[in-house]
């Protein structure tokens, strides 16, 4: 008698366990190749992670939905991380406070530059209205961007990808843009990664420093909550 | 002081982690209802419940002026892993391909020459309005 591995298989593949499961292995094997690099940012987990899993996920035939049956108890832990972010903030309090002024008018520099810059570009390059609207939020974090994207007319799910993807490119590139900058003020970076680049980019800056993160969080939130209101002066004024 | 009698743990306390985790949830919790209750009036307005959440909690920080040991170490460890919550949402690249082949040049390059401009500009604003404060840019 030998076990019937194709219907373990169908049972397995089927299972939110296998996935889970799946999910914290490419994480982990993602994170060892990371450290193993020094931390090189090229070698970004999330992108080793995602690449690893997307691999399986091609290889077996399943579709996201069935994936994301596992992967979903991860992705819940979103919204708590969110809030965890106020600790970090509170704990820096002092340096913030003293930063009011210029991450006020940073935010405001940045928020515009993204969303113009984004559309701009891909608007010159010939994408139709759709993929321009729903490139215009790509860095908020991503609940707040699909929002965005629907009141815009764009395709939420598209800006989901491109949002993950603008998190990735900000966060492979901060620490050598602004190491060859020389700049060393790391709550400015952590500011300027933030608002480019929302969470992913948030994930990068607390590997590089405490200070770097909490500005990256706190740039995170303000930039979402900029971006919205600028869709909202944008579409009052549009329609 | 507990039930078994037993002699109470010495210090450091053990660590109140349902405590921590209530306290997230919790203030996550009231930021999603706060902006369902918004929604339900003004639908046009866009904005994360756990963001107001994270608002909620740093009220509450300031407002105790302390931070348990618990929600210290859960938040931290929360965060020094944030990278790996990204990971389902990156996978659903797999959902685009047709859509990513038709626009993925053009979209590949807006992304990195904007997410770099932004970078540019707002590391550089931060650091020009720092020094006229007459602060240390470095």
């Amino acid at each position: 008698m030998t076990p019937d591995i194709v219907s373990i298989w169908v049972y397995l593949s089927a299972s939110p366990l296998t996935w889970l499961t799946a999910t914290l292995a490419a994480y982990v094997a993602a994170d060892w190749v990371a450290v193993r690099l020094g931390r090189h940012p090229l070698a970004n987990p999330v992108v080793i992670a995602a690449a690893l899993l997307a691999t399986i996920l091609l290889a077996t035939g399943t579709d996201y939905g069935t994936y994301f049956e596992g992967a979903q108890f991860v992705h819940f832990l979103l919204g708590p991380a969110t809030v965890a972010l106020a600790v970090p903030l509170w704990r820096n309090l002092a340096t913030v406070r003293r930063a009011l002024l210029p991450m006020a008018a940073a935010l405001l520099a940045g928020s515009v530059t993204a969303a113009v810059s984004a559309v701009g570009i891909a608007w010159a390059l010939g994408a139709p209205a759709g993929v321009l609207a729903s490139l215009a939020p790509k860095s908020t974090t991503a609940p707040i961007a699909m929002e965005l994207s629907k009141s815009l007319g764009g395709i939420p799910a598209l800006t989901a990808v491109l949002v993950v993807m603008t998190g990735i490119i900000g966060a492979v590139v901060v620490t050598p843009l602004m190491n060859a900058l020389g700049i060393r003020n790391f709550a400015a970076r952590g500011f300027a990664v933030g608002v480019a680049s929302h969470g992913i980019g948030t994930a990068r800056a607390f590997q590089v420093s405490e200070i770097a993160g909490t500005f990256a969080g706190i740039a995170m939130g303000l930039n979402g909550a900029l971006t919205s209101l600028l869709v909202l002066v944008w579409l009052a004024f549009a329609g | 002081m507990n039930d078994a009698g037993e002699p109470s743990a010495p210090s450091p306390a053990p660590l109140n982690l349902p405590r921590a985790i209530l306290a997230l949830l919790l203030c996550q919790l009231a930021g999603e209802t706060s902006i369902l209750a918004v929604r339900s009036i003004y639908p046009e307005i866009a904005f994360p419940g756990p963001v107001v959440g994270m608002a909620l909690m740093f009220v509450l920080l300031v407002w105790r002026k302390g931070l348990d040991a618990g929600l210290d170490a859960t938040s931290g460890a929360i965060l020094r892993n944030l990278s790996l919550l990204f990971v389902p949402a990156a996978v659903g690249i797999v959902q685009y391909g047709p859509v990513l082949r038709q626009f993925g040049v053009t979209l590949a390059l807006a992304l990195i020459a904007s997410t770099v401009l932004t970078l540019l500009v707002t590391v550089g604003v931060f650091l020009l309005v720092t020094r006229l404060q007459g602060g240390d840019a470095e």
